[in-house]
């Protein structure tokens, strides 16, 4: 047994589910986008926000610095709307859902029934949920205790018709149409995503979470989340995703824009387990996601944490802007790339306020074929007098025919600023593979053990119920990596 | 029954011919000792019976309790008792050693069908057995060997050696690097392990640490093969000679 034999490990979420579906024919003009819009019942300055964003598109090209390879993508071959048909304009309550939407997520271990967690004995807390499946919202539980708490969490969709002051007043605001070529195609077709508001003052009761699935072939995802906490607000978001195992690759270019006013805090989590393709390389989710917060408030805090197991591509740097003076921005991420598969992850933080701090710590895990480069950037601006950063970028070698890349970008315009830059890379060595064995212990619990060591720091990080499963993902993610 | 029975045994190391038709028989209750000079292959021997990948048994036998251990798993042959302790332990960063112990630990418990100590009981009997070896049970929160001096490094697998209580032990010379304080912790432990229903197997460049373990059989590898075989006395006579005398 050596450390090079690497196969494909099995991908539990790749079902397909047989549900009626509403997909509109592939390609994209204008009318698709009003089609979409109109769809939603959105007021018109939304119509036209999306339209502006089309045009924009148009003229723009896909960016081509990131460290990936991929065949250049039809847009004309991608269906922009697929929506499981039975809702209309969305169910009132689950019993109005698919059956074979629920069986959907029970088999993918997502509890949709508000009694059933929380009667629930494997997770302490209750954890409320946004279900979003394709292009559309299924359902969103615990919203009303959550009302009692002044928390506005809902799908965007709804959000549109219930809080149109506060979509408009945020929307757009930290990722703008024009931001970049994927974020402006989501811009203008954007279909379903979370909306979440924390007033002033609350600390969030739950957990929320929003659970994506891409079911439909040839259909591309485009959610939208927008959360903003409010003055002296706390709220703490994780987001998981899977598809199914298809041939063809999909895209996923979601945006996700975070605000923080004075002295609230975000955090933000994500589990990300897209169908990375099968151990040829084939399939697959194109992961192209444009994340973004700003710390607007003085004192505000937002805090990314990644754990990306999945996707044939992951092209995504959740990044903080800190506006706000003594504003934190943290940036914990484990990404992990088994077989053929390619991820160019990391972040920006972008200081503008005095004093303002961030920390970045990220983990680069490789297997099998796959490529994995962290690619940051750190900016503090002549404004962020005392600005402090750390980045630690440690990589993880398995096998002998991975790679793993660090792209830092570091720009100070100001001289009384602290970046710090440490970066290591190691290998998972077959001696420390025979003394885990000489030990007692197999080999894919060694790498899992060598592997979760490795990661410690990021899963620390994770809400406690979400950090186990990360540890058993990656063990999932790896299996066959050591054969 | 023997604990150990190694006959004809022919290996290779990258297509290097090493062992060249070695035999060694080890009854459970005796500790041997294999001497030879460098590159003589008593590193290869310690490697091959714990199943090391990359030895490759091209001809013979290696029998632990009268099992074939030829094509079994390095991962099996420690859960049926076969312990080898490490001549250079390799550093495994951000897992504690805590850590480590446990799942190894709960994973020979696990194989053998016995119920794996809980935590409190498993702390308290590494931590008696680190006072034993004059080690900071502190080293528990660090990780894998990581930072440790080569002594600190030795005594942790002995601290292995007692906590996990194999039936064979194989030490791939334990004693080199260690100054005099350290071989005598070390030995001290050899010596606390070793009773009537395990077997110790030996591999040591030196005569010194047979001082302060007492085999009972003295063999010489050279080239591959055991030359000589004889008491403890042989091992003087080695002191004294030094290689030469019987390797010409």
């Amino acid at each position: 047994m050596a450390v090079e034999d690497l196969v494909g490990a099995e991908y539990s979420a790749g079902f397909i589910s047989e549900v009626d579906a509403e997909t509109i024919p592939a390609g994209l003009d204008e009318s698709v986008v009003r089609f979409i819009s109109e769809k939603k019942s959105e007021p018109e300055w939304l119509t036209e926000w999306r339209l502006e964003a089309y045009r924009l598109w148009r003229e723009m090209t896909p960016p081509e610095w990131a460290h990936v390879h991929f065949p250049e993508i039809d847009f004309e071959e991608i269906s922009y709307y697929s929506a499981p048909k039975k809702p209309g304009t969305g169910p009132k309550s689950l019993d109005d859902v698919d059956p074979e939407l629920l069986r959907t997520y029970e088999k993918l271990g997502i509890p949709l029934h508000e009694q059933e967690m929380l009667a629930g004995v494997e997770r302490k807390t209750p954890v409320a949920v946004d279900v979003v499946f394709d292009s559309v919202s299924i359902t969103t539980t615990f919203k009303d205790k959550l009302a009692e708490a002044g928390v506005i969490f809902c799908s965007i969709s709804e959000a549109v018709q219930e809080h149109p002051e506060l979509v408009q007043k945020y929307l757009g605001t930290v990722v703008p149409q024009r931001d970049n070529f994927y974020a402006t195609l989501n811009s203008a077709v954007f279909s379903d995503g979370s909306f979440v508001y924390v007033p002033p003052g609350v600390r969030c009761p739950m957990e929320l979470s929003t659970y994506f699935r891409i079911n439909a072939q040839n259909t591309g995802q485009f959610e939208r989340t927008l959360i903003v906490a409010d003055k002296g607000a706390y709220v703490s978001y994780l987001e998981g995703c899977t598809a199914p195992m298809r041939d063809e690759n999909q895209l996923h270019a979601a945006v996700v824009e975070l605000v923080a006013m004075e002295d609230a805090e975000i955090k933000y989590s994500t589990v990300q387990n897209w169908y990375p393709g099968d151990k040829d390389g084939k399939g697959g989710i194109y992961n192209f996601v444009t994340k973004r917060g700003a710390c607007l408030g003085d004192r505000s805090k937002i805090s990314w944490t990644q754990v990306e197991t999945g996707s044939a591509i992951t092209w995504k740097y959740p990044s903080v802007v800190l506006r706000g003076a003594d504003s934190v921005g943290e940036f914990y991420s484990v990404a992990l790339t088994n077989n053929y598969q390619q991820a160019d992850t990391g972040t920006k933080m972008i200081h503008l306020g005095p004093n303002t701090r961030s920390t970045i710590i990220a983990k680069g895990i490789s297997a099998g074929k796959s490529q994995s480069s962290y690619r940051g950037l750190v900016r503090t601006a002549p404004t962020a007098t005392g600005a402090r950063n750390y980045t630690q970028c440690d990589s993880l070698l398995i096998g002998s025919e991975c790679g793993a890349h660090t792209f830092p970008y570091i720009e100070n315009r100001n001289p009384n600023s602290i970046i710090e830059h440490e970066a290591t890379t190691s290998k998972v060595s077959d001696d420390q593979l025979f003394l885990c064995q000489q030990r007692g212990i197999d080999v894919e619990k060694a790498v899992s053990m060598i592997v979760n060591g490795f990661c410690k720091d990021v899963f620390r990080e994770l809400p406690m119920e979400f950090a186990v499963e990360a540890g058993k993902l990656l063990e999932v993610s790896l299996e066959g990596a050591v054969g | 029954m023997n604990l150990l029975e190694v006959k004809d045994l022919h290996v290779r190391v990258a297509d290097k011919l090493i062992l060249k038709g070695l035999n060694l028989t080890l009854a459970a209750g005796s500790v041997h000792a294999i001497m030879g000079p460098n590159g003589s292959g008593k590193s290869t021997l310690a490697a091959v019976i714990a199943g090391k990948p990359g030895y490759e048994i091209e001809s013979g036998e290696i029998r632990y309790r009268g099992e074939l251990l030829n094509d079994v798993e390095p991962e099996i042959r420690a859960q049926q008792g076969v312990f080898l302790a490490f001549q250079y332990p390799v550093e495994i960063p951000g897992v504690s050693n805590m850590e480590f112990l446990k799942a190894a630990m709960d994973n020979l418990a696990a194989a053998r069908g016995e119920e794996a100590p809980n935590t409190v009981e498993f702390m308290r009997r590494v931590r008696a057995i680190a006072a034993d070896l004059d080690l900071n049970p502190e080293f528990l929160k660090r990780g894998v060997n990581e930072g440790f001096s080569g002594g600190e490094k030795k005594r942790n697998e002995i601290l292995q050696l007692l906590l996990l209580d194999p039936s064979l032990a194989v030490l791939d010379e334990t004693d080199s690097g260690l100054d005099i304080d350290a071989l005598q912790v070390v030995s001290k432990g050899v010596n606390t392990y070793s009773d009537a229903d395990n077997g110790v197997l030996l591999i040591t460049h030196y005569q010194r640490l047979l001082e302060h373990i007492v085999p009972d059989e003295v063999h010489v590898l050279a080239d591959g093969v055991i030359v000589r075989s004889g008491g403890r006395e042989l091992a003087f006579e080695l002191e004294e000679k030094g290689y030469a005398w019987l390797t010409d």
